[in-house]
């Protein structure tokens, strides 16, 4: 298709400047970021913990917020692409447990080497991921329902396959798996002795840069964005709408590969229960961060930064000396206030028209 | 000479319900062809037809002789026919560069560092805008902010910018003021002096008038007629569009309004 623009051959309005429009502040462009409530946020949770546990920040004490934070964040970061373009993936968090479970069963039982496993898991992770996306833009369902019996089948499955292979409701012994050592140096290691920082603080970050850039920069994210903000608009200017939503999909499913291999290779073992629960978490963290339930807005920063206070919160509590059952009332108040500032910013953003 | 498109006899059934039967016209380089009609008379089936949105049932669409059919809104495109829909034309919380470019963004780099050429892209925003009477002053500003007319300009800007051969407009001007429907009038104008052929849809005659060099008015999913604009005057177009029942009461409205 030909680029040149047409030259006008009559005279085209005066450009007069409107009056009525006010110079755009620096403040209402702070206010346009989808990030801003949750650096906030994770601004004052920090300040608050400092003040509460000492230990909240020596290096030692980062390490282990930050650890939290990144297995959680990986996920929110996909998660928050996925809700940007306009879906839900409920079955993320039980994926992180299917993929660990199909590693370690590959690995111990069908004895694979474990390099040989790690790729396999992402392909059974990218065909799940399609399967969910197909079903979701085929039949028009919404991506809640969809993922919902998607985790409940996995979930199923997790329990079912790993009682039936090993007769109990674990997967171990993967430290004895060829290349456990190597595969255990890239995806579950620690660095900067004697604090011990995760080896998954850097995936992490690693993957918050990659999203932004995607994101910011590329033909795909601006897709993303046209595809979770206005799917007819979007399709009617010729984004492949339905490539852009089952390649999120794929992309979160193999996130949680990720995450799974991460936790597996951590721990030795997978527990069959592994990840049940945690893709409330994702959602939280991602929507704390500023993405609209509705799709079409949102950074991948801001769910990094929506894990971080997650992060904060669950070992700041302990830290603290306090009942960690607090962090679930905590959560809770995160996940209302974020939406509620959520709101307004995106009133403020849209300008006066909602 | 061979016209850009010739539309013979198409019509199109959803099941057993005939939403559109045996429509007939031509749409020219350099020629504004107006598609008129009250609600359901078939409008919107008509230009989803055009458009990609569905496929025909029976009946030849001609893209330059050619016989054509369109599966997808992409095939119509790269065929050269952008189509602005009323409401759906824009993504309202993107930015209006990223919106005027979406689906076409240009890039730099290559491989995994290929990237939107953004400050290219906001620049030739500025200037297409900028040709349409609007200044921008944020690129970054969201489309919805601007008002409906900016907002049908953005997506008119864009499609004339892409180097459409046609450009369908759905009701462009149905939702805006008298002053803006001015605007996008000289709009449509100027995509016509530039050689684009234009399909412009609207229930309002006197918007298509004093643009159009064809009219055909639709009713009920059938074609009551097609005139150029020699053959038919504009109260008589007016008359056709309203039916005669209703005729006093709209010539007295009308009275007033002109």
């Amino acid at each position: 298709m030909s680029t040149t623009a047409l030259q006008p051959t009559s005279e085209p309005p005066p450009t007069a400047v409107d009056e009525r429009l006010a110079k755009v502040s620096f403040l209402t462009k702070l206010l346009q970021r989808p990030e801003l409530g949750a650096m906030i946020g994770a601004g004052v949770v920090l300040i608050f913990f400092a003040v509460t546990a000492e230990q909240f920040l020596t290096l030692s004490g980062i390490a282990r917020w930050t650890d939290v934070a990144s297995t959680l964040g990986i996920m929110a970061v996909a998660v928050a692409l996925l809700m940007i373009g306009g879906e839900f993936d409920l079955s993320a968090g039980v994926m992180t447990g299917s993929c660990g479970l199909l590693m370690g069963i590959l690995a111990t039982e069908v004895g694979m080497s474990i390099w040989l496993a790690i790729p396999l898991t992402f392909v059974f992770a990218a065909a799940v991921g399609f399967l969910n996306g197909t079903v979701v833009v085929r039949t028009g369902l919404p991506s809640f329902i969809v993922t919902l019996a998607t985790l409940f089948v996995l979930q199923g499955i997790n329990l079912g396959v790993t009682k039936a292979i090993t007769g109990t409701v674990r997967v171990g012994g993967l430290r004895d798996a060829a290349g456990f050592e190597s595969a255990q140096r890239i995806f579950a290691s620690d660095f900067w002795a004697p604090h011990n920082f995760r080896i998954s603080l850097v995936w992490w970050i690693v993957i918050i840069a990659l999203a932004t850039w995607v994101l910011s920069r590329t033909r795909v994210g601006n897709w993303i964005f046209g595809v979770g903000g206005e799917k007819i608009a979007a399709r009617n200017v010729g984004v492949p709408v339905n490539r852009v939503k089952v390649g999120l999909f794929m992309m979160t499913s193999m996130a949680a590969a990720l995450v799974g291999i991460m936790i597996a290779l951590r721990l030795g073992s997978v527990q069959a229960g592994q990840g049940i629960g945690e893709e409330f978490n994702y959602i939280i963290a991602a929507v704390a961060g500023g993405c609209l339930l509705t799709g079409g807005f949102g950074s991948a920063i801001g769910a990094a930064m929506g894990a971080l206070i997650i992060g904060m919160t669950f070992i700041g509590i302990q830290f603290s000396g306090w009942n960690t059952d607090w962090r679930f009332l905590f959560l809770g108040v995160i996940l209302l206030a974020a939406v509620l500032v959520n709101t307004y910013v995106r009133r403020r953003a849209e300008g006066a028209r909602s | 000479m061979t016209p850009l498109l010739e539309v013979k006899g198409i019509g199109k059934y959803f099941g057993n319900v005939i939403a559109l039967k045996d429509v007939s016209t031509v749409v020219n380089s350099g020629q504004v062809t107006c598609v008129l009609g009250d609600n359901g008379a078939g409008k919107s089936t008509f230009i989803k037809i055009l458009s990609g949105v569905h496929e025909h049932s029976e009946g030849e669409l001609l893209l330059e002789g050619q016989p054509t059919r369109f599966r997808s809104p992409r095939e119509a495109k790269e065929a050269g026919i952008a189509t602005v829909f009323q409401d759906l034309a824009t993504v309202p919380l993107m930015a209006i560069w990223r919106n005027f470019f979406l689906g076409s963004e240009p890039t730099v780099g290559a491989g995994p560092l290929r990237r939107i050429d953004i400050k290219k892209a906001k620049s030739i925003m500025r200037e297409e805008m900028a040709k349409m009477g609007i200044d921008v002053r944020d690129p970054d500003q969201m489309v919805g902010t601007l008002s409906g007319g900016e907002r049908q300009a953005v997506a008119i800007a864009r499609a004339v910018y892409f180097g459409a051969k046609m450009l369908i407009l759905d009701e462009p001007t149905s939702a805006l003021g008298v002053k803006q429907s001015g605007v996008v009038l000289r709009y449509i104008v100027q995509a016509r002096n530039h050689g684009l052929g234009v399909i412009f849809i609207t229930h309002n005659p006197h918007h298509a008038y004093p643009v159009g060099d064809r009219f055909v008015v639709l009713n009920r999913g059938k074609m009551l007629g097609a005139w150029d604009k020699g053959g038919i005057s504009r109260d008589e177009l007016v008359k056709m569009m309203a039916g005669g029942a209703e005729l006093e009461q709209l010539t007295h409205e009308l009275e007033r309004v002109t």
